[in-house]
């Protein structure tokens, strides 16, 4: 294939993964709205008995916080056996659509590079910084579905996705084309997927913090209706637990995207580690915030909301510092060709 | 284990130095704040080594950081501030005073961090205290009611209590806890915990951020920065005069410079000539030749984008490039005033480059010309003159000849860049349609004579200047490690999984046709709330139990299940 064909290839597979990922959340959709039909085991009581879908071995280390329709399949009725059945493969085809989509995704990555002469990795701009960030987001989430349960996201994830895709295509679409001289550099490549790893973890972290707070208010308020989505997912205790993990790991990794491999290209590219450019006082900020929530997280009082809350600050920032400063201070950072 | 990092004296001292209350160990239990100053001092050392505080100051901090971001800043990009000055006279005296336009350096922002690291060291220091015990102190002794624990589980095993105790000692260690056994009558106790580093961890990481606030500042007290064009051919040697701008540390003495010199061989660049990047730079690189000092052999050197030059403890970085068209200017005499390159600087990315020309020793009248220089020459109606395409493939200059005094007598410096009008007039346009000033317009090799027999000029050429960073930046390699070291803490302290395991075993009630039946109770801690000890202690009451094959026979069938193990 010609230089050109791997470009055509990619926006091709950019296009087919959004179409799987959609049908992945429509399938994760229609699981949900099924479950509405089967009655709510109560929380915990059957926590331990049941065994988890797609955890083949082993004791849950979650084990208070296990997807919901697998509790209802051990308590319900045997009228519901049928139900129970459409639900779980309505789940599953959702997750292996999801899996679809992701190959579809990588591909898309990979014909990038290669669509662009000379050959370079694929996050040379705004566009491809976007392909590959949720790249990163549904890698993360896929490879810790099993490990953590994460299946009750399913819906989440795959809508963010197809919404995240879109508007890549949509408002950021360029062509594939050749690197400007300040990114010619294997830096590009340390720093960009460091940063697209710690961001794909803060992102289905933040995910997961959303249902949390959600949860936490509703079991707090006693308006958990008992057919509802919210009842459905792991307790608010093991959800927070969940993000935090996320979070967790995506700190260390922001930390050496931000404060290391960036600083050090940036001594080689500007001639100085700190510039005090608007993406690098912002990555900054991004890093102070998670670093509150770390501390907020370990201390007593601060636990639970209001730690959640700073780390859907925190997530935020990224988020700005990702897409507002390209858009509100353009030239104005040294890292504008991230058009 | 791990003794805490090095540097605890120096922190220790800084702790007395910056906090100002000379005293302070750890307070006793809160009492309300006496009046007394010591109490008081002590009180507001409390407050401010309170997490609470951190975090207020670390969202302080982050808050604090944004204008820096929206204000064009000083020491960054000094012409922006001039820009957004000039646009806006009103707020300027407002935000000068609030140190809105150097942000870093204000003395709020440093306020901020200033307490923030007060406040991490006098939260650091006593938990070192703590931890140097800690990290001695033996795993502390069985609780009396393990069930207790929030995991727990016990079973009976075959053999002697003391083989037992033997066997969970034996399996602690080998899960690399740290283990105590108690031995008692009829059976005994074993203490395990792990995780030491996690605290560790934490530390490092608290001091390493110390360490790169050190190796930051140093850099900013004793560095410099500064940047010089040179166009292609010409020399630079290290020395405050050649620079075009210079941003020293406050502690920098102009004897820090290094006597390193060197010549700008040539430069080359590539642009992309098609698709829908065309006109994006492609590659831009110069050659230059250097001398560490004076007498050294010179060495020769390819400076691109993120290839610069370190020679000794200077480095030399390309950071822009562009255009200096070579003149020729002829007063009214007749003889050449002026004759070279003049450096024009580019405004926008098809390097249509801004500039002037200064003749002073054109006779009878002073001369100067202002314009532009446009390196592949198109033109509309709408638009005017304008550059196509970034290469000097069709340059023309389209400038503005003036004449009478450029006022360099007045002793007030003058920008090359900028010229001072005051003492300068135009020559009127033949057509006034086309503006109130005659422009001319220069091909290359074209002379242009000026109205009233004033004078000339001729455009001989063009050549490309460099745009050249030299900069010294000491303690970068104390920063980088100081980041290094506590991205190693971080992970230490977050992944490390501090836990405690108590092992009891005891007789079984007496059965007596039975083999002899002993009773493990396991119980587990996790102190960091991490999620997943129920795994820990599975694992933990398998070894303990499967171990026991090594020691005898196990025809025996197994014990009845018992309530707890339903954990399992």
């Amino acid at each position: 294939m010609s230089t050109a064909d791997f470009a055509a290839f990619s926006d091709n597979a950019v296009m087919f993964a959004s179409l799987v990922y959609i049908l992945a959340f429509l399938s994760h959709l229609t699981e949900w709205v099924l479950l509405r039909s089967l009655p709510v085991p109560e929380q915990g009581a059957l926590a331990r008995a049941s065994v988890p879908v797609g955890a083949s071995s082993g004791p849950s280390e979650l084990s208070e916080g296990q997807p919901g329709e697998t509790d209802a399949r051990v308590r319900a009725p045997d009228t519901s056996q049928e139900q129970e059945l459409r639900v779980e493969r309505f789940g599953r085809i959702g997750v292996a659509l999801t899996v679809v989509g992701c190959a579809l995704h990588l591909a898309a990555l990979v014909t990038r590079g290669l669509g662009s002469d000379p050959i370079r990795v694929p996050w040379g701009n705004m566009y491809e910084f976007t392909l590959a960030g949720t790249f990163g987001v549904s890698v993360m989430y896929l490879a810790l579905m099993k490990r953590h349960h994460l299946r009750w996201m399913g819906a989440l994830v795959t809508g963010f996705l197809v919404v995240v895709l879109m508007l890549d295509v949509l408002v950021l679409y360029q062509d594939a084309g050749p690197l400007v001289p300040a990114l010619h550099s294997y830096w590009l490549a340390v720093h960009v997927l460091a940063a697209v790893i710690a961001s794909g973890a803060f992102s289905v972290g933040a995910l997961a913090l959303v249902l949390f707070l959600a949860k936490d208010r509703a079991e707090r308020r006693g308006t958990l209706r008992p057919r509802g989505y919210l009842s459905r997912l792991p307790e608010a205790v093991a959800l927070e637990r969940v993000a935090y993990r996320l979070n967790a790991f995506g700190f260390p990794i922001w930390t050496f995207a931000a404060l290391v491999a960036g600083p050090i290209w940036a001594e080689y590219a500007w001639g100085s580690y700190w510039n005090w450019d608007p993406k690098e006082v912002w990555a900054f900020i991004t890093w102070v915030i998670y670093a509150a929530y770390l501390h907020a997280r370990a201390t007593a009082g601060w636990r639970g909301k209001a730690a959640s809350v700073i780390a859907l600050v925190a997530f935020a920032s990224l988020l700005f510092n990702f897409v507002g400063i390209n858009y509100f201070f353009g030239g104005g950072s040294l890292h504008s060709y991230a058009r | 284990m791990t003794p805490p990092p090095p540097g605890t004296t120096d922190v220790a001292s800084a702790e007395t130095e910056a906090g100002g209350s000379a005293s302070t160990p750890p307070t006793p239990p809160s009492a309300p704040p006496a009046l007394s100053p010591v109490e008081l001092s002590r009180w507001a050392w409390r407050q401010l080594t309170s997490m609470r505080t951190a975090l207020v100051l670390l969202f302080l901090l982050a808050l604090a950081a944004v204008p820096g971001s929206v204000v064009p800043q000083q020491n960054i990009d000094a012409a922006k501030v001039l820009a957004w000055q000039r646009a806006h006279p009103s707020l300027t005296p407002v935000y000068e005073r609030l140190g809105l336009f150097s942000v870093y350096g204000s003395p709020w922002f440093s306020a901020i961090y200033i307490l923030l690291m007060v406040s991490l060291v006098g939260c650091v220091v006593p938990r070192l205290r703590i931890y140097w015990r800690a990290a001695r102190a033996r795993p502390p002794a069985v609780p009396r009611r393990l069930s207790r624990l929030p995991e727990f589980r016990t079973f009976e095993v075959e053999d002697g209590p003391a083989a037992a105790l033997a066997r969970a000692e034996a399996v602690l260690r080998r899960r690399r806890y740290r283990v105590v056994v108690r031995p008692a009558a009829d059976g005994g106790a074993v203490s395990a915990e792990k995780g030491y580093l996690r605290e560790a961890g934490n530390l490092l990481f608290h001091l390493s951020v110390l360490v790169v606030l050190v190796g930051f500042a140093y850099g900013q007290l004793f560095g410099y920065k500064g940047g010089v064009i040179t166009i292609v051919g010409q020399d630079f040697s290290n020395t405050l005069s050649q620079y075009d701008d210079f941003a020293p540390g406050r502690l920098f003495s102009p004897d820090d410079l290094d006597p390193l010199s060197f010549t700008v061989d040539d430069f080359r660049v590539s642009w992309l000539t098609s698709g829908p990047e065309m006109g994006q730079p492609e590659s831009f690189d110069a050659n230059i030749t250097y001398r560490t000092t004076p007498d050294a052999p010179a060495r020769h050197h390819d400076l691109a984008v993120n290839h610069p030059l370190s020679a000794g403890s200077t480095d030399v970085f390309l950071v822009g490039h562009g255009y200096a068209p070579v003149v020729t200017v002829r007063g009214g005499d007749g003889k050449v005033a002026y004759q070279g390159p003049v450096v024009f600087l580019p405004e926008d990315s098809s390097f249509m480059s801004a500039g002037v020309i200064k003749v002073p020793d054109a006779a009878p009248q002073q001369l100067a010309f202002q314009g532009f220089f446009l390196p592949t020459y198109g033109f509309t109606m709408s638009r005017g003159p304008f550059s196509q395409f970034p290469d000097a493939l069709d340059p023309v200059l389209s400038l503005v000849p003036y004449h009478g005094n450029l006022g360099l007598d007045s002793g007030q410096p003058q920008s090359v860049y900028a010229l001072d009008t005051s003492h300068l007039s135009t020559y009127p346009n033949a057509d006034p349609r086309l503006g109130p000033s005659k422009r001319v317009k220069l091909s290359l090799g074209q002379t242009v004579a000026l109205p009233r027999g004033q004078g000339s000029i001729r455009f001989d050429g063009v050549q490309r200047w460099v745009k050249l960073q030299v900069s010294h930046t000491p303690g970068k390699e104390v920063a980088l490690a100081g980041v290094l070291l506590g991205i190693l803490g971080l992970m230490g302290s977050l992944f490390i999984r501090p836990r405690r395991a108590w092992v009891r075993v005891s007789r079984a009630p007496s059965a007596p046709e039975g083999p002899r039946r002993t009773v493990m109770e396991l119980g587990g801690l996790d102190r960091s709330s991490g999620g997943d000890l129920a795994e820990e202690v599975d694992e933990l009451e398998r070894l303990l139990k499967t171990a026991r094959t090594t020691d005898g026979p196990a025809d025996v069938p197994d014990v009845p299940a018992d309530p707890e193990k339903e954990h399992a």
